[in-house]
């Protein structure tokens, strides 16, 4: 992957100016390339990585493995689409193995998550079955550890 | 009876000074909030699968000592690795010894090969060690100068003016620690014709070869005729983010390896079991995470440069290791003096030029194997505070 986009993915907020200087390129060349990702649709938008857990926020998360039939002419993607565009549903994968899909979602709580199973999800035709799991506690997210782990000492000053 | 004496502490010892690095140490230890761009080792932790492999080695038991000459399979895995990255061949049995870092690999060689007065060539600035080892070893420490127009490499016209009939070793660290220097395969094979003319043995120190960012390490032991008089030295700490570990080797032909084994035999017994497991998955798998850690330093190293391009101060782009040897000589103050004046002021601790020898008067050295934020609140404070100089 491109460095600047890896330097993104870290961190989204990097400035410009620090970019150019990580990189060694100008500011005006690293802006020209971000705006040409997002032109391309490679950048597809900036997110903060936020720990609801320590918001208290009376929120439930699950993820729902769905089966389904593929569509003729369609295949699995018209159905996956109109699951997709749910806003309850926060991410989905297509998956090789034992189900086809791969759904996140989150509600306010459980009866709103398994309203939205048993009444949306699970009536659109073609899908087959939906198997839900509810998310406990949240350990990593988008490689951030959610835990900070104590910093190991390390001397100041070394040869 | 016999009159006491005035020191009961060996004479040879007692004239080496202590390090300038421990000295600062001190110093920016008495202080709170330092920013510390003066540690000379990875900010990374050793990478989760090499420390998985050493708990699952004491798991099973594997806690007795090893072989002296280290792990057999240890030594198949350095004999790969040598070949595949350095294209050099070492026989595991009788080549390669596993020692407790580098730094008991160079003292070994320096011990195996060295009679009182016997004389080292080694380039300056340089890692704070060889001088003393040398010394400890009742040779003679010959310093040769590196400057600051030939990218701080070693050349022949140097060492020529350094060179004795006692001359017996020459002592080589590319990419340097503190200049961040490397030597082109040209650049080597001048310093190998030069060891060659002069029946010298090639001490080889390349702890950083894996960190070189522009072109490509060279061994100066896979150069034409040179494997024979050359103790490729080596270890783990700096490209596996492994420096706790204490594991390191050499490599040279059998019967210098066979002197290092037993000076390695009486006084060491075996490097640590634990770390030579770590080390042989660091070898097996390692690979990622070294090219991973690289080019997170190499972006480091850009801005770090560029930071110090924007507040006019001269440095030379170093090209390995994880330090920047920038030139502060126009301040007026010596090299510690600027240093500590930092330190008072914007409480950013880097190491005096000066700790790395003489000739490292007029620079500092900023190691940018810091975390980024560190290293950018670093360059604010220091051009605040070269600004504040310049008025």
């Amino acid at each position: 992957m491109d460095e600047l986009l890896r330097l993104l993915k870290e961190n989204a907020l990097e400035t410009p100016r620090n970019l150019a200087k990580l990189l060694a390129l100008s500011e005006e060349q690293v802006k020209a390339r971000i705006a040409e990702y997002e032109r391309q649709g490679v950048i597809r938008g900036y997110q903060a990585v936020v720990n609801e857990d320590l918001l208290g926020l009376d929120r439930v998360s699950a993820v729902i493995e769905v089966k389904i039939t593929p569509e003729r002419e369609g295949g699995y993607d018209l159905i996956a689409q109109r699951i997709s565009k749910f806003p309850e549903v926060d991410s989905m994968y297509l998956m090789s193995g034992g189900y086809d899909l791969l759904v996140f979602v989150k509600g306010r709580n459980l009866k709103e998550v398994a309203f939205f199973v048993s009444d949306k999800l699970a009536t659109i035709s073609g899908v087959v079955s939906t198997g839900t799991h509810f998310m406990l506690k949240t350990y990593k997210d988008s490689g951030i550890l959610m835990t900070a782990e104590k910093e190991q000492e390390r001397l100041q000053v070394s040869p | 009876m016999k009159t006491p004496r005035n020191s009961y502490v060996a004479r040879h010892l007692v004239d080496v000074p202590r390090s300038g690095i421990r000295d600062f140490f001190d110093i920016v230890s008495s202080r709170k909030g330092v920013i510390s761009l003066g540690i000379g080792e990875p900010d990374f932790v050793t990478p989760w699968h090499i420390c998985e492999a050493a708990i699952f080695s004491l798991e099973r038991g594997a806690t007795a000592y090893t072989s002296n000459l280290g792990l057999m399979e240890l030594r198949e895995e350095i004999a790969r690795y040598t070949e595949r990255v350095y294209r050099v061949t070492y026989d595991p049995r009788t080549e390669i010894i596993v020692t407790v870092g580098v730094s008991e690999a160079v003292d070994l060689a320096i011990r195996a090969l060295l009679e009182p007065g016997d004389e080292v060539l080694y380039h300056e600035p340089c890692y704070v060690s060889y001088g003393p080892v040398i010394t400890f070893a009742h040779g003679r420490a010959v310093a040769v100068a590196t400057r600051r127009e030939d990218e701080f490499r070693l050349t022949r016209a140097a060492l020529e003016a350094k060179v004795t009939p006692r001359t017996k070793a020459l002592l080589l660290n590319f990419p340097t620690n503190p200049t961040g220097a490397i030597m082109a395969r040209a650049d080597l094979e001048d310093i190998a014709a030069f060891a060659r003319e002069h029946d010298l043995i090639v001490l080889s120190d390349e702890i950083y070869a894996e960190l070189t960012y522009e072109g490509e390490h060279h061994s100066i032991a896979a150069l034409p005729g040179m494997k024979e008089r050359t103790i490729h030295l080596n270890g783990f700490s700096k490209a596996f983010a492994m420096t706790g570990w204490r594991v390191g080797y050499a490599c040279g032909p059998a019967e210098l390896t066979d002197a290092m084994m037993k000076i390695h035999q009486y006084t060491i017994m075996c490097a640590s079991t634990m770390g030579q497991k770590a080390a042989l998955e660091a070898m097996r798998s390692g690979d990622a995470d070294a090219a991973f850690m690289r080019k997170d330093y190499e972006k480091r190293r850009n801005y770090i440069c560029a930071s110090f391009k924007e507040m006019g101060i001269p440095c030379h782009i170093p090209k390995g290791a994880f330090y920047a040897f920038p030139y502060i000589g126009e301040f007026g103050l010596s090299a510690k003096e600027f240093c500590l004046r930092l330190l008072d002021e914007e409480n950013v601790a880097c190491v005096p030029g000066t700790a790395f020898g003489p000739s490292g008067e007029g620079f500092m050295r900023c190691a940018y194997a810091a975390n980024l934020n560190n290293i950018k609140e670093a360059m604010t404070r220091l051009a605040r505070f070269t600004a504040k100089l310049r008025q």
